[in-house]
């Protein structure tokens, strides 16, 4: 008796065991939670000075690698965004994960960008981010709260992001 | 064969899967994992048509032919 109730329990914990190590991106901060700080440059090589420097303004923040072929694919939209939204307070940024910088170089010579580019050079943003998928999306609010996690893009998913960003920039701070 | 033997295998073999040096590879570190020629089949439409030429036109059941092809080349 006692024997099968051991069995079941260490069954039991075999298998949480296992859906834990099945599931490691479980674990996010999507709502009230502040974007991590984040050490980034610029093209030129001058440092960012931090989220607070957009604060009061919504911030679509995309992770991107010029060999990622969705995050090629998402580059008209955001420029699209950033078009749109810009002049109502939306700031894209679009964070390169590129291990050597030459090539974000070559990718951003070919594709046209609107938005601005920054570069995360030891990846610890990335890290700190949380980012599972390229490219991933962090939507951060006039707040400076993140308030939407997206991964990967796929055309579909275009509307619904557009209509969560105007959401996002008719609200008061 | 007892219960406790099969969890010491099933422990064994857990343990085994654990140190097999798998490594967790960063989402921006799949650069070269992201190239066409490192895709299991880099060329599926190539394949494809292959496996429609044999299997059309070969004249017995085989894993390429499904249910057996008649020889006839057909379309």
């Amino acid at each position: 008796m006692m024997r099968d109730r051991y069995h079941g329990l260490m069954l039991r914990l075999l298998l949480c065991g296992l859906v834990m190590m099945a599931a490691p991106g479980l674990a996010h901060f999507e709502g009230n939670t502040p974007p991590p700080a984040c050490d980034l440059d610029h093209m030129d090589g001058t440092a960012m000075s931090g989220w607070q420097s957009m604060q009061g303004k919504v911030i679509y923040i995309d992770f991107w690698a010029s060999w990622c072929p969705p995050c090629i694919k998402s580059f008209p939209f955001m420029n699209q965004l950033a078009a749109d939204f810009h002049e109502r307070g939306l700031e894209v940024v679009g964070i390169n994960l590129d291990e050597k910088r030459a090539d974000a170089d070559t990718f951003l010579q070919k594709i046209p960008t609107h938005f601005t580019v920054l570069f995360d050079r030891e990846k610890h943003c990335a890290a700190d981010f949380d980012v599972i998928a390229m490219p991933s999306t962090y939507i951060i609010d006039k707040r400076g709260f993140i308030r939407h996690i997206h991964r990967g893009f796929r055309a579909g998913d275009t509307a619904a992001v557009r209509e969560l960003v105007e959401t996002l920039l008719e609200e008061t701070n | 064969m007892n219960s406790i033997f099969l969890w010491r295998v099933l422990l064994l073999l857990l343990t085994i899967a654990t140190l097999t040096g798998c490594a967790q590879v960063a989402p921006w570190e799949r650069g070269n994992l992201a190239k066409p020629q490192m895709a299991l089949e880099p060329h599926p439409l190539q394949v494809g048509i292959r496996a429609h030429n044999y299997g059309s036109r070969e004249a017995g059941a085989s894993t390429h032919s499904n249910g057996g092809g008649g020889g006839c080349g057909c379309y």
